[in-house]
C-alpha cells in the first residue's frame, strides 16, 4: 500500500516536472560530474534549451535510472530526453519492452546516428551497450583500469614500479616492513573489488552467456585475487577507506602506487580535494597482469548516454550527444574520452601538459587496448552484492576466503531474481 | 465519526416546544457542517488510500490481468531477500516498541511530576524538537552523527568500537540503531500526548492515593499508568503501522553507506524493488498485502487489548 502511495507521490512529481513539449527543449537526467559538459553544451547550442536534472548517476549500482523510468512508464508520461548512467549494465533493462511499455533505450544505429559518426569511436567501446548488433548508448569515457604509482616517492625508498600483481604483493610486504603507514590501494568503494581487483585479475565471477549467469570465486584466479586481497589488508598496504573519503584524503600523501581506471587522472590526482598530485610526482603504467597470465585490464564504468525512445525532440537530442561524446574540450568529463578524436586530443594534452611523469599515452592505450572480456554485463551490478557482504564482512574483520563464497551466493540470487538462470 | 450532540437545554414551560425544534434543527446544521469538515479528508482517503489499497488487492492477485490466485505470494515468499526482511523488521518493531512504551511513559510521568514549572516546559519543548523534523531530514542528521570520522559524539562511537562509517551501519546492530533513530524523531511527541493524558487523570485520585501512602513510583505504578491504558495501546497501533512500513531510514542509509546497508532491508524495500527493479507490481503488491493483513491483524488485537472503543 505504502508502495503505492509512494509511487504516485512521485509520479505526481514527475508529471508536475516540466513536460516534453515540441519546442526545442530537452530534459537531461545526468551526475554533479558530468554539469560542466553539460553547461559548455548550452553555452555552444543557445538553440537548444536544457532542463538538467541532476541525479546520482546510478553510482554503486542504486538503480536510479531504472527506478525512475519504470516510474515513467507506470505514469505514461515524465519520460527524459537523454539519461548518463555510470553503470554499464543499463542497456540489458532499457533495450527491452516492459510490462507493454516500449524499451525505453532509442537504438542509435538504425537509422538515428550516422554510422560514420558511430565509426568515430575506439574500437570495442561500444561493446557493453551493443545487444545482438544493435547499439543502445554512447560511451562517454573509456575507464580500463591501468597501474598508477608515486614516482616521488618510489625513488625516495628505492623501489622499482611493479609490473605484475606478484610484484604488487612483494611491494607491499616491503613497504609494510620498512615503511609502515605508506599504503598501495584501496578497497573501500564497492567498485574496487569487482571491477580493479577481480576483472583485472582475470576472475570469471561476474559472467553472462545468453540468459545463464556464472560466478566461480573458486576459480583459480579467482583465489589469487582473494588471496592478494587478504595478504594486503593483513599488511595495511590496502586501506578499507573509500577513495572519496576524508579519511583517505587525509593519508593520501601515503599512498605509494594504486591501480585503477583512467579517470583516477581527473577524478584522484588533478582533483584538489583528493590526492591532489603536484606536476610530475604521479605516473602512470600499463596494467598489472599475473606473471604467467594473459596480458589483461579490467574496467571501472566508463557512463554511458542514452537517448529516449519517447523523446519528442530527436534533433536536439542528436545534436546533444554528437556534442557531448565528441567535443575535444569536454568529451570524457575528466577521463579517457571514448571517442577516438576527442581521446587523441585529450591524451595529447595531458602528455603535453607534463602532469604525469612516464608515458601516459602509452600507459593509457595499452589498459584501452586489453580490457578483459570475459565480464558481464547482466542488468544488475555486482557493487550491490559487494556492498552488502564483503564491505561490511572486512571491515567486522573477516576475510576474503571467508566471505567469497557468500558473496558468489548473493550475486547468484540477484541474477535469479532478475530473471537469470544460474550456472 | 459520530454525530456532534448538540446540547439540549430545556427552558421551561411552554418554550419547550420550540425550544426542542430549535435544537433539532441545529443540530441537523452541525451534522451538515460536520459533513463538509470531513469530505475533503474522506475524499483524500478514498484516492489515495482506499483506492490504492484496493488496486493493490487486485494486482496482488493477477499477473497481465489474469486472476493468479496465491501465486504472487508464494513467489515473493520463496524470494530469498523476504525471510531476512522479515527478520529486520521485526527486531525493529521489537526494540522500538518495547522502548517506546516503557522510555515514553517514564518520561512522561517523571515531567508530569516536575513541579518546577519552568523546568517541565522546557523538557517538553525539548522533547518536542526532533519531532519537528520530517522523516528524510532527521536521518540525515543522523548520517553525520553515526559516522566516527564526522560525528559530535565521536567519542561515544569510539568507545563502543565503531572506527568508520561502515562499521556503525553493520546489519547485526542496524535494528537498535534503527530504533534509536526513530525513537528520537518520534518519541517526544508521544511524551506530549502521554502527558496531556496525565493531565486529564482527576486529582481528586491521586490526591486519595497519597493520603492511602502512596509514593510516587506506586502512584505511577497503580493508578497513572493503569489509566494511561488506552493511550498506550493508541501509541503502538500507530507505531506499529508505521514500523512496519520501515522505509526512509534504511533507503537513506542504504545511499548514504553506498550499499552496505542493503537495498533489500526491509519489506517496504523489497516491495519498491519488486515493482521499480523489476517491474513486477504484482509481487510488489504482494509485499504490501502481507503488510496491511499483519498491520491490520495485530491492530484489531491491540484495540481489544486496550479497550480502545470502551466507554468509561
Amino acid at each position: 500500500m505504502n508502495t503505492l502511495r509512494i509511487s504516485l507521490a512521485l509520479s505526481a512529481l514527475l508529471v508536475a516536472s516540466p513536460a516534453i513539449s515540441a519546442d526545442s527543449q530537452i530534459t537531461i537526467w545526468a551526475d554533479a560530474t558530468r554539469q560542466p559538459a553539460i553547461e559548455a553544451f548550452e553555452a555552444a547550442h543557445p538553440e537548444v534549451k536544457v532542463n538538467l536534472v541532476v541525479d546520482d548517476g546510478s553510482s554503486g549500482g542504486s538503480g536510479t535510472f531504472q527506478t525512475k523510468i519504470a516510474l515513467a512508464d507506470q505514469a505514461g508520461e515524465g519520460w527524459p530526453d537523454v539519461v548518463f548512467s555510470t553503470q554499464q549494465n543499463d542497456a540489458a533493462w532499457a533495450s527491452k519492452e516492459t510490462n507493454g511499455v516500449q524499451a525505453f533505450a532509442m537504438p542509435l544505429n538504425k537509422g538515428f546516428l550516422d554510422q560514420a559518426f558511430l565509426d568515430g569511436y575506439i574500437p570495442g567501446a561500444l561493446d557493453p551497450v551493443t545487444i545482438d548488433g544493435t547499439v543502445y548508448g554512447l560511451r562517454n569515457d573509456l575507464a580500463p583500469v591501468l597501474f598508477w604509482y608515486n614516482k616521488a616517492l618510489l625513488d625516495q625508498f628505492g623501489y622499482d614500479a611493479p609490473k605484475t600483481w606478484e610484484d604488487y604483493q612483494a611491494l607491499g610486504d616491503k613497504l609494510a616492513k620498512d615503511h609502515p603507514g605508506y599504503f598501495l590501494g584501496s578497497i573501500g568503494d564497492s567498485f574496487e573489488g569487482p571491477y580493479i581487483y577481480y576483472w583485472s585479475g582475470q576472475a570469471p565471477v561476474f559472467q553472462v552467456k545468453g540468459d545463464a549467469f556464472t560466478s566461480n570465486t573458486t576459480d583459480p584466479n579467482a583465489k589469487k585475487v582473494s588471496d592478494l586481497i587478504d595478504h594486503m589488508l593483513k599488511n595495511g598496504t590496502l586501506t578499507q577507506d573509500s577513495v572519496f573519503g576524508a579519511s583517505f584524503v587525509a593519508k593520501a600523501d601515503h599512498l605509494v602506487a594504486i591501480p585503477g581506471p583512467a579517470w583516477y587522472a581527473g577524478a584522484l590526482f588533478q582533483n584538489p580535494g583528493g590526492v591532489n598530485a603536484k606536476p610530475g610526482q604521479w605516473a602512470a603504467a600499463p596494467p598489472l597482469t599475473w606473471s604467467n597470465g594473459d596480458k589483461v585490464t579490467g574496467n571501472v564504468g566508463g557512463g554511458v548516454w542514452y537517448a529516449s525512445s519517447h523523446t519528442a525532440n530527436p534533433d536536439a537530442v542528436k545534436t546533444f550527444l554528437q556534442f557531448i561524446v565528441s567535443n575535444e574540450k569536454t568529451a570524457g568529463t575528466g577521463g579517457l574520452p571514448a571517442y577516438k578524436a576527442a581521446a587523441d586530443a585529450w591524451l595529447d594534452a595531458q602528455a603535453k601538459s607534463g602532469f604525469y611523469a612516464g608515458d601516459f599515452k602509452g600507459a593509457i592505450s595499452t589498459a584501452a587496448a586489453s580490457v578483459w572480456s570475459g565480464w558481464g554485463f547482466p542488468n544488475f551490478s555486482p557493487e550491490t552484492a559487494w556492498a552488502k557482504i564483503i564491505t561490511p564482512g572486512l571491515a567486522a574483520g573477516k576475510t576474503m576466503a571467508d566471505l567469497s563464497a557468500d558473496w558468489q551466493k548473493e550475486m547468484q540470487n540477484e541474477a535469479q531474481v532478475v530473471g537469470y538462470t544460474v550456472n | 465519526m459520530s454525530t456532534p450532540h448538540a446540547t439540549t437545554v430545556h427552558p421551561q414551560g411552554g418554550g419547550l416546544r420550540r425550544a426542542s425544534l430549535r435544537g433539532a434543527s441545529v443540530e441537523r446544521a452541525q451534522g451538515r457542517i460536520g459533513l463538509v469538515f470531513v469530505s475533503l479528508y474522506a475524499l483524500f482517503l478514498l484516492a489515495f488510500g482506499v483506492m490504492p489499497s484496493l488496486y493493490a488487492v487486485f494486482l496482488a492477485f493477477t499477473k497481465r490481468g489474469a486472476f493468479v490466485g496465491f501465486d504472487n505470494f508464494v513467489k515473493v515468499f520463496k524470494d530469498y531477500r523476504f525471510l531476512p526482511a522479515v527478520e529486520h523488521v521485526g527486531l525493529y518493531l521489537l526494540v522500538w516498541l518495547v522502548s517506546l512504551v516503557v522510555l515514553v511513559v517514564l518520561l512522561a510521568v517523571i515531567v508530569h511530576a516536575v513541579g518546577v514549572r519552568w523546568l517541565s516546559t522546557s523538557m517538553r519543548f525539548i522533547y518536542y524538537i526532533p519531532g519537528a523534523l520530517a522523516g528524510a531530514s532527521s536521518v540525515m542528521v543522523w548520517l553525520f552523527v553515526l559516522d566516527p570520522t564526522v560525528s559530535p559524539v565521536s567519542f561515544l562511537l569510539h568507545a563502543l568500537g565503531f572506527g568508520s562509517f561502515v562499521e556503525t551501519v553493520q546489519a547485526d546492530h542496524l535494528p537498535i540503531t534503527l530504533a534509536v533513530i526513530a525513537f528520537w524523531t518520534g518519541a517526544g511527541g508521544w511524551i506530549l500526548v502521554m502527558y496531556g493524558a496525565l493531565n486529564n487523570i482527576s486529582r481528586d485520585v491521586i490526591e486519595a492515593a497519597r493520603v492511602d501512602g502512596a509514593g510516587p513510583v506506586r502512584t505511577a505504578w497503580f493508578i497513572q499508568i493503569p489509566l494511561l491504558r488506552k493511550w498506550i495501546s493508541y501509541m503502538v497501533i500507530l507505531s506499529f503501522a508505521g514500523g512496519t512500513q520501515l522505509f526512509v531510514e534504511p533507503r537513506v542509509l542504504s545511499q548514504a553507506s553506498r550499499g552496505v546497508v542493503s537495498q533489500d532491508y526491509s519489506l517496504n524495500q523489497l516491495a519498491f524493488l519488486y515493482a521499480f527493479k523489476q517491474s513486477d507490481f504484482n509481487g510488489s503488491a504482494a509485499i504490501s498485502l502481507v503488510l496491511l493483513v499483519v498491520s491490520l491483524g495485530l491492530s484489531i488485537y491491540f484495540v481489544f487489548r486496550g479497550g480502545l472503543f470502551e466507554r468509561v
